[in-house]
């Protein structure tokens, strides 16, 4: 097995890693989709000309993956409206007029005496993964398995995106204070905070909480994408492989985001769930580029105003970083949950040369972490050929994007890999309902 | 709904590698050879260099054009084959068949596959084997002016004649041969860049020319001199460097790579001490390019933690 998984160098551009965030004044409405974790979507409980404050509930959990959501401005329910979400799903959106006050909900820190107690909290505060995947991270802790490892992810490999930097350098005691609760709640091994080299002053941080906590270590890792995937993160840092199909845990493993960690302490302080977010806006388009905190719900176009709004119009506006952000059809789009940047990219940034044919150089097999074969799964969706889309590791593609970012004649190998990935899930049900014939 | 922004799948920045880079850069890496091949043999050799490109150009642009097929002349591939076709050639070729030769490498070997990326075997090589088999155009070799080509032989065949040549004028191409082939310091500081460049990978070329060496040391019975001499003559360097590397029809792993290289150098080896012809390298080359999908099918790389293979 290779010392270290592959990747590529992608341009850091780094831009706002030394402003510390200013929070944003409160918007005039904020539209909360109930759908910004991974799993089923939230159920509303508010219904228009309801008044709720910061942190009062608007949508419970519902089913096992799935996370509740708390108003994050105080005001008026306008309306319950179906909104487009990047899915490409609609979804229903609760629209909360503010009403400037800023009055926060009658709200306490929870009471946690136990290992469920601390789970039942997490849950409760409607965390998800805030790195930007939105895995509901109670449902990560809720797990009677030993933690050997429990990775503290703080790479933040993608380009532009500095808010874990910032939250590692501004909340550094938030975030020991939550391994020393994980500690005593969860069964862990070992704390790791993996962080790449290009965060000087993050890693002082870092490491001024493991000369305190003896269970803590800092592993400081190359700057290389995608170096904060979880798989690699994981190899990177413990040399374990999760394999195809397994969960982190099935090593002994948790990854969590340095962000998600420091507002597990915020929670537990003040009682206050997750209403807002470090975010980093930026892009060549935006004029006064930095890390902004932001009330969950806000559109896209309100922050970037506040940024001093446009120097020139935008070609792509992201949520995310360049390498697996999402496109976003216009400004209207409120910042999520997981959002950890917003991105205004102009024409030079985005540009990618046009598209010719592959000469076989073999680039995006052997960039690729994980040791997938992306031309040949462009062969083999091309024939539907189910077997040889599996030999060539189409279910253990994370879509980090570094064999289209390299790929010399531009070819669209991560959507490429999205479809494959599609016909490939269509193709096992089918063999499933074979079988049980 | 007015002024939509682009969508699109992830990732939204590309990479600086284009194809046409990369045609670039290969372009470059000849350039040393080219000018060592048209002071070694005159300026006939820049007229054939001239013609094979132009032939080769004109031959892709006019087959997109009469089967309305988008224009892919752009890619720079078919200069890359006309300039390689030019240097795989001798100087004194007539020019009709230069102008044969770069449209069969083109027509024949790329284009009626289906353009660049679908050819199965590499157009420069294999109408440079074309021309030997066809017109005996290899046979005929160029001679350097300053040389008597009444009593010169090309170093394959002095070697196989048990002479062994100057290893200076090996190494400086003072000797006969194609176009590109001669001078090895040109061709190595071609590689060099390519190498610098990451254009091309060590594993072909040196698993290849290691593989002639130390086969030819053994049965030279370990005269050194002799064996890099070999290494050296004929087309070995411009063919593990430029030739055996086109993407299209080698391996991409480079566990594959390197059982590319070592069939070739044994390839080459058994032509040019017990086969028919001097010089094995074009066939050796040709041959692996068709064994190419099998050695790609057993080398995969290992998906990470996938089933053992």
């Amino acid at each position: 097995m290779a010392f270290s998984l592959h990747g590529v160098n992608v341009p850091h551009r780094k831009n706002t890693a030394t402003i510390p965030a200013v929070r944003m004044p409160v918007p005039k409405t904020v539209s909360i989709p109930m759908v910004m974790h991974i799993g089923k979507p939230a159920k509303p409980v508010v219904k228009a000309g309801d008044h709720v404050d910061i942190g009062t509930l608007i949508a419970e959990q519902d089913g096992f993956i799935s996370s509740p959501i708390h108003s994050s401005v105080s005001g008026t329910v306008t309306k319950i409206t179906d909104m487009l979400v990047s899915t490409g799903a609609f979804v229903p959106a609760v629209v909360i007029e503010s009403d400037g006050e800023n009055t926060k909900a009658d709200l306490t820190p929870p009471v946690i005496n136990s290992k469920e107690d601390f789970i039942e909290a997490v849950k409760k505060s409607g965390l998800v993964g805030l790195g930007g995947a939105g895995f509901p991270t109670y449902v990560k802790f809720n797990t009677d398995k030993p933690i050997e490892h429990f990775i503290i992810n703080g790479t933040e490999c993608e380009p532009y995106i500095t808010s874990d930097t910032r939250t590692m350098i501004d909340d550094a005691d938030d975030i020991a204070e939550a391994i020393e609760i994980v500690d005593k709640y969860l069964n862990v091994g070992q704390f790791i905070i993996g962080i790449e080299k290009n965060k000087k002053e993050a890693i002082e941080k870092m490491n001024a909480i493991a000369a305190k906590n003896s269970k803590v270590v800092v592993k400081v890792l190359p700057s290389r994408y995608p170096q904060g995937g979880e798989k690699v993160l994981i190899f990177n840092t413990t040399k374990k492989t999760v394999k195809a199909g397994k969960l982190p845990i099935d090593v002994g493993c948790i990854v969590c985001n340095c962000t998600t960690m420091a507002f597990i302490t915020k929670y537990i302080k003040t009682g206050m769930p997750l209403v807002e977010k470090t975010i980093t806006v930026d892009g060549a388009c935006v004029k006064e580029p930095k890390n902004v905190i932001v009330p969950i719900g806000t559109a896209l176009k309100d922050v970037f105003d506040f940024c001093g709004g446009f120097k020139e119009e935008p070609q792509k506006i992201l949520y995310g970083g360049p390498m697996m952000g999402i496109s976003v059809p216009n400004a209207e789009v409120p910042v999520l949950k997981q959002t950890n940047a917003i991105l205004a990219l102009n024409k030079k940034e985005v540009y990618a040369p046009k598209q010719t044919a592959c000469i076989r150089c073999g680039t995006c097999l052997n960039t690729c972490p994980l040791g997938i074969n992306p031309e040949a799964i462009s062969r083999a969706y091309d024939l539907r050929d189910m077997p040889k889309l599996k030999k060539a590791g189409i279910e253990v593609c994370m879509e980090c994007g570094c064999c289209a970012y390299n790929c010399p004649a531009s070819r669209p190998l991560v959507q490429i890999n999205k479809m494959a990935k599609i016909a490939y899930r269509e193709y096992k049900l089918e063999q499933e309902k074979e079988a049980n014939k | 709904m007015e002024n939509l922004l682009h969508i699109s799948v992830s990732p939204h920045i590309h990479g600086k590698k284009t194809t046409r880079s990369f045609m670039l850069d290969v372009v470059i890496a000849l350039l040393p050879a080219t000018i060592a091949g048209c002071v070694i043999f005159g300026l006939r050799a820049l007229l054939v260099v001239a013609v094979a490109i132009a032939s080769c150009v004109a031959s892709e642009f006019i087959f997109n054009l009469i089967l309305k097929r988008k224009q892919t002349v752009d890619d720079f591939s078919a200069i890359v084959t006309g300039l390689l076709l030019a240097l795989n050639l001798p100087a004194n070729i007539p020019i009709w068949q230069v102008v044969v030769a770069s449209v069969f490498a083109i027509i024949v070997v790329k284009c009626v596959f289906g353009g660049l990326g679908c050819n199965i075997v590499n157009p420069a090589i294999t109408a440079r084997v074309f021309m030997l088999v066809a017109f005996g155009s290899m046979t005929t070799q160029a001679f350097p002016k300053n040389l008597d080509s009444v009593s010169g032989a090309t170093p394959l065949a002095d070697l196989a004649n048990g002479t062994t040549p100057d290893l200076m004028d090996l190494f400086l191409g003072n000797v006969g041969g194609a176009i590109g082939e001669t001078c090895s310091l040109a061709l190595l500081i071609g590689a060099v860049y390519l190498l610098i460049k990451k254009v091309i990978s060590w594993h072909i070329p040196i698993s290849y020319i290691a593989t002639v060496f130390v086969i030819s040391l053994i049965v030279e019975g370990f005269d050194f001199t002799k064996a890099l001499a070999w290494v050296l003559s004929g087309g070995l360097i411009i063919g593990a460097f430029f030739m055996a590397t086109d993407y299209v029809t080698s391996p991409t792993t480079p566990k594959g790579s390197i059982i590319y290289g070592v069939g070739a150098g044994i390839i080459t080896i058994l032509i040019r001490f017990w086969g028919n012809y001097p010089e094995g390298v074009s066939f050796a080359i040709l041959i692996m390019n068709i064994l190419n999908p099998y050695i790609d099918a057993l080398t995969g790389r290992k998906v990470f933690g996938g089933d053992k293979k």
